[in-house]
């Protein structure tokens, strides 16, 4: 294990969930500008860790588009990203999948979209469809239409589509940020079932709280730098760097 | 205005007694021009579809193309067919010419490119709402094609509609490939211009509301269409 | 080439979308459009068909296009009236032999007020130098018809080049005889028709013939079998058949009987078979 520049804490305590087959994750010296302007510069991070990692920081910090380089649908200025020992690459990103804040549902029935990736990755059986559908609890809703189910409904049919691709590492960005306090509940419940049975998930939030329920580390990210990366409970209970301090208090950090 | 109230009167006159050759002709204009958009949408929502989602060299020159082609005037597109399907041209073998099939082949060639031109800035707007989930999801560039011209359909019926209208409304090309033969390749329109001809104003303006009506009709029925889907967040 | 391969895909794809006809002989005439306009096809071809089993398809355009659809091989039976263009027709081995059918004749149509003063003239050359000189608005076919070609052929008899006043009392509407007359009428300009479409125009208006009677303006009909060693697709059998049906007593009869509004529209005349 490479030393890193930032400090990275190994979680001691809960017994640690299976460990997803694309880890670790290896940046290096990662770059992204656009029209110029830079937008992300992480010399380095690894990432090790079964169950869910929490990216956090402020609006602009660069969340989302790291969650986009990570997951290959954006390239680096410069920079390397190995999964498992291997770049980045096509084949990896099938391995993958990634909820966005945003749901973009096929103007189809619920049970249809999740048809449409089950056919697409040669994954389709009814069961597997109808198992998607009772796990994130839309089976009394898999003949409507999908776009005219509520926020949370949409949000966990866009999650059973990302697994049923069965992905081996599982993005979310942002994805609870419009919806009500239960849908919210709901949501992170089934997250954190996936977490525990071996999916890793790296989930981009600027809610504090839910990075608390949720996290078993954190990666802060302040104006596209790291600044910190820690165990969770590290993490909130003395937070190292100046931003997240301020983060974590509640002001807006400069 | 007097020929105006004496062609509403044929028109209704020649409606509602059933006259055979009326419906003769309505329904092969009918005929002629559905399958002709049938064509075109087979041939020309996929290559919509492709270059809404692809990007390669010359890709804004095959846009000019496809969308100047849109205008193409049909007298020179039955002009074209006529010199293929002719006795004396490459395809005269065929025997084609002055048969509905002719007049299918130019309005199909007449539309493919509208029906290409508009279905790809319709999906190109549906793929700009789609792409990133697709990218993530790593489908093939055909599974993206498929489902966005799925999930276009109801937008892609306007489509569709505009090519029918733009094929049953023209006059030029099916009179050279079809020939206007009476209860062979007479539809309405060169029926219209015949009366024209004729000096038969009424009668012709008669069938001209009569081909008003049936775009009414068809237009309605895909407006309903297009509601129901939107009742469904379908559109 | 490629348009070529294109087409013929489509042609196969349009195909297999309509229904087959049944097989039965069908020839396609290529004919001017006053015979057709003037409902004479709808009068004689029921009769030939009913007769002899064969189906007859007109393609009704102008005599100078008609002749070129000919020469394509698009028709197996030509009926045209323009003799000199039709005989060079037949002399380029297009057509196997030219017969007189029909005739009828021309006649200059104008408005009541016939600015020229040319109303009630028999003499179609004076009648024209008339309207040159008054630069009353005539409208012409101006589409290498067979009564474009015999328009000019009197203009040029009357020693009168309209050419030169093409746009201002000269109109050319480069269109049908149904549109020449709708836009002459339209405008209150003079008109050379033939008299059978004429007769049976249904928006005259309030024009009215001003010129006719001169021998000069003398329409023949002519029917031509198209050739089929210059075409070997023809029909030449079943199109052999409608000329010889056209020529016999029987059409000749056929044609004669036609009337609008009670007037004799065609008068046969074709020669004595011997």
């Amino acid at each position: 294990m490479p030393d890193t520049l930032l400090p990275v804490m190994p979680p001691a305590d809960p017994p640690a969930p299976a460990r997803s087959a694309l880890m670790p994750l290896r940046v290096r010296d990662l770059t992204l500008q656009m029209r110029g302007q830079p937008l992300l510069d992480i010399p380095a991070l690894d990432l090790d860790c079964a169950g869910t990692t929490v990216i956090m920081g402020a609006n602009g910090a660069g969340k989302s588009l790291l969650l986009r380089l990570l997951h290959g649908l954006i390239a680096p200025s410069s920079g390397t990203i190995a999964w498992g020992g291997a770049a980045m690459s096509p084949a990896i990103a099938r391995r993958q999948a990634l909820v966005f804040q945003k749901p973009v549902l096929l103007r189809r029935s619920v049970a249809a979209n999740l048809d449409f990736v089950l056919r697409a990755r040669r994954a389709g059986t009814a069961e597997a469809r109808d198992a998607l559908l009772a796990r994130v609890g839309l089976t009394h809703k898999a003949s409507q239409p999908a776009r005219l189910l509520s926020g949370g409904e949409q949000q966990r049919l866009a999650l059973a589509r990302a697994l049923a691709t069965r992905p081996d590492i599982l993005f979310l960005d942002e994805p609870t940020a419009s919806l009500d306090p239960a849908a919210v509940q709901s949501f992170e419940g089934i997250v954190s079932d996936i977490a525990d049975e071996g999916t890793s998930v790296i989930f981009v939030t600027h809610d504090v709280g839910q990075a608390r329920r949720m996290a078993r580390e954190v990666v802060f990210l302040h104006q596209g730098r790291i600044t910190e990366h820690s165990a969770a409970p590290r993490f909130f209970a003395a937070p190292q760097s100046r931003a997240a301090r301020a983060y974590l208090a509640g002001q807006l950090p400069l | 205005m007097q020929d105006f109230g004496d062609a509403i009167g044929l028109a209704l006159n020649l409606v509602l007694s059933g006259d055979a050759d009326l419906f003769e002709i309505v329904l092969l204009s009918l005929r002629v021009s559905l399958t002709a958009t049938a064509i075109a949408c087979v041939l020309g929502l996929p290559l919509g579809a492709v270059l809404a989602v692809s990007r390669f060299r010359g890709r804004q020159a095959a846009l000019v193309l496809v969308n100047a082609l849109m205008g193409l005037p049909p007298v020179v597109v039955g002009l074209i067919v006529y010199l293929h399907l002719s006795r004396a041209g490459p395809l005269g073998f065929l025997g084609l010419l002055y048969t509905p099939t002719a007049m299918i082949i130019a309005q199909s060639i007449l539309i493919t490119p509208i029906v290409a031109a508009l279905s790809r800035q319709v999906i190109e707007d549906l793929h700009g709402e789609y792409s990133e989930q697709f990218r993530s999801l790593a489908l093939s560039r055909r599974q993206v094609v498929q489902a966005l011209i799925w999930d276009a359909r109801y937008s892609l019926v306007t489509v569709a509609l505009a090519g029918f209208g733009r094929a049953v409304a023209e006059v030029g090309a099916v009179m050279i490939v079809g020939g206007n033969i009476d209860h062979l390749t007479r539809v309405m329109t060169t029926a219209i211009a015949l009366e024209t001809s004729k000096g038969d104003l009424p009668l012709a303006l008669a069938l001209g509301l009569v081909l008003m009506v049936l775009a009414l009709g068809i237009n309605a029925a895909a407006q309903s269409v297009r509601l129901t889907a939107a009742r469904f967040a379908y559109a | 080439m490629k348009t070529g391969s294109f087409l013929a895909a489509l042609a196969v794809a349009a195909t297999l979308a309509t229904d087959v006809p049944a097989q039965e002989t069908t020839i396609i005439v290529q004919s001017t459009t006053s015979t057709a306009n003037s409902g004479l096809y709808d009068h004689l071809l029921p009769i030939f068909e009913r007769d002899s089993g064969i189906t007859v398809n007109v393609v009704a355009v102008g005599t100078g296009q008609a002749i070129r659809n000919a020469a394509n091989c698009d028709g197996d039976v030509l009926l045209v009236h323009a003799k000199p263009a039709e005989e060079e027709f037949v002399a380029s081995g297009g057509g196997v032999s030219r017969t007189d059918l029909m005739y009828n004749d021309f006649v200059i149509v104008g408005p009541p007020s016939d600015p020229a003063g040319i109303g009630g003239l028999t003499d179609v050359h004076a009648a024209l130098r008339g309207i040159a000189e008054s630069e009353a608005l005539f409208a012409s076919r101006g589409d290498d018809s067979g009564t474009h070609k015999k328009e000019m052929s009197l203009w040029n008899a009357a020693g009168v080049d309209p050419a030169e006043a093409s746009g201002a009392w000269y109109r050319e509407t480069g269109s049908g005889m149904g549109a020449t007359l709708n836009a002459g009428i339209g405008m209150g300009a003079y008109v050379m028709t033939d008299r059978a479409t004429w007769i049976s125009f249904g928006n005259k208006q309030d024009h009215v013939i001003q010129v006719q009677g001169d021998e000069q303006m003398f329409n023949q009909y002519g029917v031509i079998p198209v050739s089929p060693e210059a075409c070997p697709q023809v029909e030449a059998e079943a199109g052999q058949r409608f000329v010889d049906w056209l020529v016999s007593e029987a059409g000749q009869a056929a044609i004669g009987a036609y009337r609008v509004g009670g007037q004799q529209l065609f008068f046969p005349n074709a020669p004595e078979p011997n």
